[in-house]
């Protein structure tokens, strides 16, 4: 059985960066050799536009695209009647569900419900159409042990949002939500669910069949594929709700002066010339990922957080803000008083790298009254050595304040 | 203002020791041990048309000029970039336009002899303030 050496073997950057120890996987992830060759094959001899052209080359380039995109689909295990549109990522998915939900499903005087720990991505896109639109946007808290506050939760959908989109797993905390009961709770609310998968794509195995909600949203990077790809999947029933955010290219049926027919799913949701490298490679880190047995790969990956978490937490003076339980691999922490970047700037000087700052959710760290974290983010492909010389460059780092 | 302009007057031999320092982490020590020294600006200064864009924490720099010579304050939320930022202005307090315009700040910066580069990231606010102290030039 391949071990998480085995993982790590196959990511040619530790090769390249002996002396780095990178904890910012949250961020973006490294990549496989199967993704980097894949994408390299494809402009090297595979390189075609997809669905139009009439010659063999860009039958082949078509058949390996919707191919990728199968494979993709398969490996969230989807509900029966379910499709995946190509992003360029989880941004531009949710721009795409804002803007696609308007006028369709919310109207003015509705409500939809986000939480305090969303990722700026799932709350600018629909305060933005939602200040227009006249819609209400209701917010989620969270509880003392910073997470949401489920109580809440459940007397915000007695008011009837429309839609709640919620994220899998806090970016800036690491905690992984119970998706599977707040998706039902709002379905039961009447409600249209999203998941922004953004960091629990690389959670685990998923299975989106069981939790059952409308839109699941994630982009390639974080899960070792290229930048620049992602994914929207969605009920068919769901998908059809949404208005198109771009127009032109393979999302047409026919175009007169007089009007337009759009093209059928998936294609409508499709502007433009697709990320088609973006695609493979995807599928390639899938196909990758699949070599493995999840459970070696997450029994390491928790391994190494209890050791990052026990290590940090008795370093005198820091404060830590993730929990242990239902962590997807992030430690965030701050040291009380102390601007989160000068952490980060002696942990740099020592080559571990890292997040710090908002993170993207400022809302968070608001609601958390900190002006930022240190943010530590494991990754498979991580090990006990690197986790303990990052803990021993924080304990160094913390000794000169 | 001026308890800053002071104050960063009397520290111009620190930036020497900092960069005499092989160690990293006593160069880091100074500079930590400076950023606390240096005195806050004051509420009222920390206008936001004073706020230099670009860094992850806040920061703010003003300027003024007396008899032909230049004069910066600084403050921030974080203590390394006041540290980095009070060695540097130590160098540059008190000198006229064409003595100011004969200096390369970015040069004096790598003086110091810290890993990190000027890059253009928002974690490394040096390069914005740099740029804002060339912009009055």
């Amino acid at each position: 059985m391949l071990t998480a050496a085995d993982f790590r073997a196959q990511f040619p950057f530790f090769a390249a960066h002996p002396d780095w120890i990178y904890l910012d996987n949250a961020a973006t992830a490294h990549k496989p050799q199967a993704v980097i060759a894949r994408e390299l094959a494809f402009y090297q001899q595979q390189n075609s536009n997809v669905h139009r052209a009439a010659h063999g080359l860009a039958h082949e380039a078509t058949r390996a695209f919707e191919q990728a995109r199968s494979t993709v689909h398969q490996f969230l295990k989807p509900a029966a009647d379910s499709q995946l549109i190509w992003t360029a990522g989880t941004t531009a998915g949710l721009n795409q569900l804002a803007f696609g939900l308007m006028d369709s499903i919310l109207q003015p005087g509705d409500r939809i419900l986000l939480t305090a720990l969303e990722h700026h991505a799932n709350i600018v896109p629909w305060q933005f159409h939602c200040q227009r639109y006249g819609i209400q946007i209701d917010v989620v808290p969270l509880d003392s042990a910073n997470r949401l506050d489920l109580v809440v939760f459940r007397q915000l959908l007695e008011r009837k949002p429309k839609v709640v989109s919620i994220s899998h797993v806090s970016n800036g905390l690491g905690h992984i939500q119970p998706v599977q009961s707040l998706v039902a709770a709002a379905k039961a609310a009447g409600a249209l669910t999203i998941i922004d998968g953004a960091q629990g794509i690389s959670a685990g195995p998923l299975d989106l069949a069981a939790i059952d909600c409308d839109f699941y949203l994630f982009s390639g990077h974080k899960l070792y594929g290229p930048t620049g790809i992602g994914a929207l999947y969605g009920k068919t029933g769901a998908l059809e709700l949404l208005r198109p955010l771009l127009y032109g290219g393979e999302m047409i049926k026919q175009v007169s002066f007089t009007g337009t027919v759009l093209n059928d799913l998936p294609y409508r949701l499709e502007a433009g010339t697709p990320n088609i490298a973006g695609a493979l490679g995807l599928a390639a880190a899938v196909e990758f990922l699949q070599r493995f047995e999840p459970a070696v790969l997450q029994q390491h990956k928790q391994q190494l957080l209890q050791r990052l978490y026990q290590g940090c937490a008795q370093i005198p003076g820091l404060k830590l803000l993730s929990g242990l339980e239902d962590n997807a691999g992030i430690v965030s922490l701050v040291l009380p008083g102390e601007h989160p970047s000068d952490l980060a700037t002696l942990l740099d000087q020592q080559k571990i790298a890292v997040r710090a700052g908002t993170h993207c959710a400022m809302p968070l760290y608001s609601a958390l009254q900190q002006p930022g974290a240190v943010r530590l983010s494991l990754a498979p492909y991580n090990t006990i050595t690197e986790v303990d010389a990052a803990i021993a460059a924080l304990a160094q780092a913390v000794e000169l304040f | 203002m001026q308890q800053q302009i002071e104050f960063i007057q009397s520290q111009q031999a620190i930036f020497a020791e900092v960069s005499q320092h092989r160690d990293w982490q006593q160069k880091y020590r100074l500079l930590m041990q400076l950023g606390k020294a240096l005195p806050p600006l004051p509420d009222a200064l920390k206008r936001d048309e004073l706020l230099v864009a670009g860094c992850e924490s806040a920061a703010w720099l003003c300027h003024q000029q007396q008899d032909g010579r230049h004069f910066w304050a600084f403050d921030s939320d974080a203590r390394i970039i006041k540290g980095v930022i009070t060695a540097l202005l130590s160098q540059l307090n008190g000198l006229h336009r064409d003595e100011l315009s004969a200096i390369d700040i970015a040069a004096l910066y790598q003086q110091l002899g810290l890993a990190q580069g000027l890059s253009p990231s928002r974690s490394n606010g040096v390069a914005a303030v740099i740029r804002r102290i060339r912009q009055v030039l």
